[in-house]
């Protein structure tokens, strides 16, 4: 069995400090690791690097295909909802199935820009939901989402999961399901 | 993905912003007779490099907008994410941001010509000079936009940085325009083609570097 997410040694620096050193992960089908720590020890840099979107400064990381659902929105703020998310996702099935998992399907037509917070975090795990990739990355994914919205993300992950997806994710709060613990220190 | 990002770049662009430039561009190159008054033998000397003028400082309009929201809002970092590579990015960039000035900028270089009074011979070899000088200056401006991307003050810095690099750009292009013989169309071509050709992994190296 290939792990979706391997850190071989991994290293990272961040602004000069030492945030951890030599680390080793695996993440295979099916499995979920929680990462935890207080602000600012790395949770966030080590999604990042994850991703793909932040070099190591040593070791390696093997990953396949992802996606990854930060703080950013990304989605053009005039667009409606589904028009924006359109943009990412090509396959209409997928992105209307996701809409429907998050409850979002009576915003398709508001534009981006009027999404509350919640709102906003759920249609950034829409994108992730419908990405069809193996491999989820979530830091806080529970930020802002109401308990409906925190519901709908655990069938979501549960139901990833059972299919042979693999989710990393960074949060203060527990996630529902049985995950493998992280915890990064300051 | 590359053709889907080009499309929506110039979607955004039409939609709005695009036409702040070349309404600059109109103001400054009518500010031209105001300031150096109505002798039309005058105004035929200084005409090109009016035009020129007013469009350099219409090309630093648009700067903050090219690639700034979009690596604060995430989608440089998506689109990395589903394997574009940042070089490609920045080419897409180019290629939209030019979509969207060019064309835009010779027409109303039209209206400008007649304000300034270039002689008919002379007008075809200005708006050709300036018609290959757009590819060079949008470039540059989506290249200042990627290496200022984040930093406080951009909109200043980025006129600091891209108005010096733009003189070769003028000091051909200008050339060309008031002189046939010259050959200074040939060497806007060569810089503008340089500009260019440079820009995707100038704007990948930038975008990279960004990252935080």
């Amino acid at each position: 069995m290939t792990p979706l997410l391997r850190f071989d040694g991994v290293t990272c620096r961040r602004g000069g400090r030492l945030l951890f050193e030599g680390m080793n992960l695996e993440i295979g089908p099916g499995e979920a690791v929680h990462l935890g720590g207080p602000n600012g020890s790395g949770k966030s840099s080590l999604i990042r690097l994850a991703a793909g979107l932040l070099r190591t400064e040593a070791g390696s990381v093997e990953r396949s295909e992802l996606a990854l659902a930060d703080e950013a929105l990304a989605l053009d703020r005039e667009l409606p909802l589904r028009r924006a998310l359109a943009f990412w996702i090509g396959d209409a099935t997928r992105l209307d199935e996701a809409l429907g998992a998050l409850d979002l399907r009576r915003l398709a037509h508001v534009p981006a820009r009027l999404l509350s917070t919640g709102q906003a975090k759920r249609a950034t795990l829409a994108r992730v939901a419908a990405s069809g990739a193996p491999l989820w990355l979530l830091d806080e994914p529970l930020n802002g989402l109401d308990p409906d919205g925190v519901e709908r993300l655990d069938a979501l992950i549960a139901e990833h999961r059972n299919s042979g997806g693999a989710v990393f994710a960074a949060s203060h709060a527990p996630l529902a399901g049985s995950w493998a613990h992280m915890v990064l220190t300051a | 993905m590359i053709g889907a990002l080009i499309t929506r770049d110039v979607r955004r662009a039409i939609g709005g912003a695009a036409w702040l430039p070349v309404g600059f561009f109109l103001v400054v190159a009518t500010l031209v007779p105001f300031a150096v008054g109505p002798d039309p033998r005058l105004l035929e000397r200084i005409a090109a490099g009016g035009l020129w003028i007013a469009a350099l400082t219409a090309a630093l309009l648009p700067i903050e907008r090219l690639v700034e929201p979009d690596r604060a809002n995430g989608v440089l970092d998506q689109l990395t994410l589903r394997g574009v590579s940042e070089e490609a990015v920045g080419a897409a960039k180019v290629a939209a941001h030019w979509l969207t000035f060019g064309p835009l900028l010779l027409l109303a270089a039209l209206p400008s010509s007649f304000i300034l009074g270039i002689a008919p011979a002379a007008l075809g070899r200005t708006l050709a000079a300036l018609a290959i000088g757009t590819p060079g200056l949008a470039a540059l401006a989506v290249m200042v936009a990627s290496l200022t991307a984040g930093l406080p003050r951009a909109g200043a810095l980025a006129g600091v940085l891209l108005l010096p690099l733009a003189i070769p750009l003028l000091i051909f292009g200008a050339g060309a325009s008031g002189d046939p013989e010259s050959g200074g169309l040939l060497l806007e071509g060569a810089v503008s083609l340089l500009l260019v050709a440079a820009s995707p992994f100038v704007i990948g190296a930038a975008i990279r570097a960004s990252r935080t």
